[in-house]
């Protein structure tokens, strides 16, 4: 340990004779450093920017669509069946412990009319539940209630992009507009939500109360069938579990056996969001590989000014050696060196990475991560340089003569 | 008196591309302990090889080398370096002190590598300053002293670890003559004191102060004035 001490102290003292120069050979290491850690800051900013449109939809959500349906020897495509409906949607909810919330919902098309302006747009029909699956906050108004729902009253909820196009800035709340020729009052107005990852506007919504756009409005056959159900889970880790719960109870109440087909899916939309943090993550990489060149650049220029200094300093080893000094302390003494210009250099480089992305991250409004593991991997990484372009020259130093060291002018 | 240094029919051979260098072509001499000794001779004489040898910088090709008693001949670096630390001192011709660095951190490097914990280290560092005459100078850099400072720091790095024998390798060649007796008559006190230094000089009024002259001509032993242990008449009015 005292022997480390040491050949820190020797380092010190031999780096602080040429301040300037040290810095300079530093200086590789320090933008090597600084573009790894504004990179992946930036890249994981990117990152999570995605990742947030994506959580958009909602959070821990699985999607429940009806299977496919066989009639008459033609089967249809998935999302056909009829067999999934609103009490499914109710007992996953009351007897899955690991749901948090069930919403199912209908989905149609048509067209609004509000005094002169018309609008085609998505229908939806919905429970209460919706909103708090989706994490949609109303901008104003208020929810449909579950008294909406049972009494199939004729309100409804505008999503922005609908009240910008029948109503332009006007307040929509409280008047009444015609869905499929039918009057309907706007009782709220839903916040704005932007883009789906798929690059859909999910904005362009009219929510309605679930049975209200059963009976009246998409009417079908099976009145008590719904499109999909949104299932909420309590949590991340539970995703999983409420899934099979989610599979076990819809097995039983459909009786599905080996005479039944399954007629449902159930799609896990973390799964999505997994796909698309993947490609960041590659993104991430791909930047932060190319910031490290610039490290490696760095470690050069380190292993050129080491080997300049060991051969300035040959009289130095000369001494050291005739004085008593080991092939080995002269090795670690320059090996110390090297690694505390690359460390030095990391530190420096670290504080400007992080102040970078700071930079960037008020200047373009680009959110910017820098996590602590990216700060440790790129401090090892820089005393790695260190230790690799400067053996080199350390061996250099600890393999020369002494006599002929001592005669070098 | 034991024997210090011990060389029997020492050669030492370089081969230099396709040439055969064969600087030393058996050496036979021996040091006891205690004695004053000069080795002479012109250059290329392999007076310089003769040291480098008794220094533990290089090995004999063939014959024998015991310092102490020991054969140095058949050991490795690392030995050899432990060696240098704890018998031998050496003072240069061009001090070598490092640059930058005060006089009694010049004085402690032999203990640093002989791992001795820093406050032992200090004290022997000054105590070896003050038998040079350098006490209240330890905190001084070295390009703050003179020549003949330098040289005792030199001195005072080679006494440090208390050695068998201090070599020095023409230790007056920087220096004008006054220093010169200066740093020779410190060269004598320590000898009186008991310490066994072996000095290569080219100058016969340095010679003169050691109390035995070794003379190299072509690699062999020229001649030996043995027989006159002690110390030489200090020729100092010769000088000035």
């Amino acid at each position: 340990m005292s022997t480390f001490l040491q050949s820190l102290l020797i380092a010190v003292r031999a780096l602080r004779v040429n301040k300037m120069r040290a810095l300079l050979t530093m200086l590789g290491i320090i933008i090597g450093i600084a573009a790894v850690i504004a990179m992946v800051a930036i890249g994981a900013g990117a990152s999570k920017m995605i990742a947030d449109q994506i959580s958009s939809i909602g959070s821990n959500l699985l999607l429940v669509i009806p299977g496919s349906m066989t009639s008459g020897g033609m089967r249809s495509g998935s999302g056909s069946s009829q067999t999934l409906t609103y009490d499914d949607a109710r007992s996953i909810k009351a007897e899955c412990p690991s749901v948090a919330e069930a919403a199912p919902t209908v989905r149609g098309s048509g067209q609004v009319v509000y005094g002169n302006q018309n609008w085609s747009t998505v229908l939806n029909g919905v429970t209460p539940e919706m909103v708090v699956v989706r994490d949609w906050a109303l901008a104003s108004g208020r929810n449909i209630t579950q008294s909406d729902v049972d009494g199939t009253t004729k309100n409804c909820l505008l999503g922005q992009t609908v009240a910008d196009n029948l109503f332009c800035a006007a307040d929509p709340i409280g008047k009444v507009i015609r869905i499929k020729k039918i009057p309907f009052t706007v009782i709220g107005l839903l916040g704005r939500k932007g883009q789906s990852p798929q690059g859909q506007d999910q904005d362009d919504v009219i929510y309605l109360p679930l049975r209200t756009a059963q009976r009246k409005l998409l009417g079908s056959q099976f009145p008590n069938a719904v499109g999909a159900i949104m299932i909420q889970a309590k949590s991340s880790e539970v995703l999983k579990k409420a899934e099979e719960e989610v599979t076990a109870l819809l097995n039983q109440r459909h009786r599905i056996g080996p005479s039944r087909e399954v007629d449902y899916s159930i799609r896990n939309l973390s799964e999505i969001l997994a796909v698309s943090e993947q490609s960041s993550k590659v993104m991430s990489l791909l930047l932060g590989s190319v910031a490290s060149i610039s490290l490696v650049v760095g470690g050069i220029g380190i292993m050129n000014i080491m080997l300049v200094s060991v051969t300035e300093r040959t009289r130095e080893i000369g001494i050291r050696i005739a004085i008593g000094a080991k092939r080995r302390d002269i090795l670690l003494q320059f090996l110390t060196e090297a690694v505390l210009l690359t460390t030095c250099g990391g530190i420096i480089g670290m504080l400007l990475g992080v102040a970078g992305a700071r930079l960037v991250a008020t200047l373009v409004g680009w959110p910017t991560l820098v996590s602590l593991n990216t700060i440790v991997i790129a401090f090892a990484f820089s005393a790695g340089v260190g230790v690799f372009f400067g053996f080199y020259p350390a061996r250099k130093a600890a393999s020369l003569n002494p006599i002929e060291a001592l005669r070098y002018e | 008196m034991g024997e210090v240094v011990l060389l029997r029919d020492v050669a030492k051979v370089y081969i230099m591309g396709e040439e055969r260098v064969e600087a030393l072509k058996g050496v036979s001499f021996s040091v006891s302990s205690g004695e004053f000794v000069s080795i002479m001779g012109a250059s290329g004489s392999g007076k310089s090889t003769c040291m480098n040898v008794i220094g533990c910088l290089d090995v004999p090709s063939s014959g024998a080398y015991l310092l102490d008693g020991v054969n140095v001949g058949e050991r490795s670096n690392n030995e050899l370096a432990e060696i240098r630390n704890r018998k031998l001192g050496f003072v240069f011709q061009g001090f070598n002190l490092l640059a930058r660095t005060t006089a009694r951190e010049n004085v402690e490097l032999p203990l640093v590598y002989g791992r001795l914990p820093a406050a032992q280290r200090k004290a022997r560092a000054l105590a070896a300053l003050d038998r040079v005459g350098l006490a209240g100078r330890e905190s001084h850099y070295s390009n703050q002293l003179s020549g003949g400072q330098q040289q005792r720091v030199a001195i005072a790095r080679a006494l440090v670890n208390e050695p068998s024998i201090i070599l020095a390798d023409e230790p007056t060649g920087n220096l004008d003559s006054k220093t010169t007796v200066e740093i020779m008559t410190i060269f004598q006190e320590l000898n009186r004191q008991g310490i066994t230094i072996i000095m290569v000089t080219h100058e016969p009024e340095v010679a003169a102060f050691t109390g035995r002259q070794i003379i190299f001509r072509d690699g062999l032993v020229l001649s030996d004035s043995t027989g006159r242990p002690g110390t030489g008449a200090p020729l100092v009015e010769a000088r000035l």
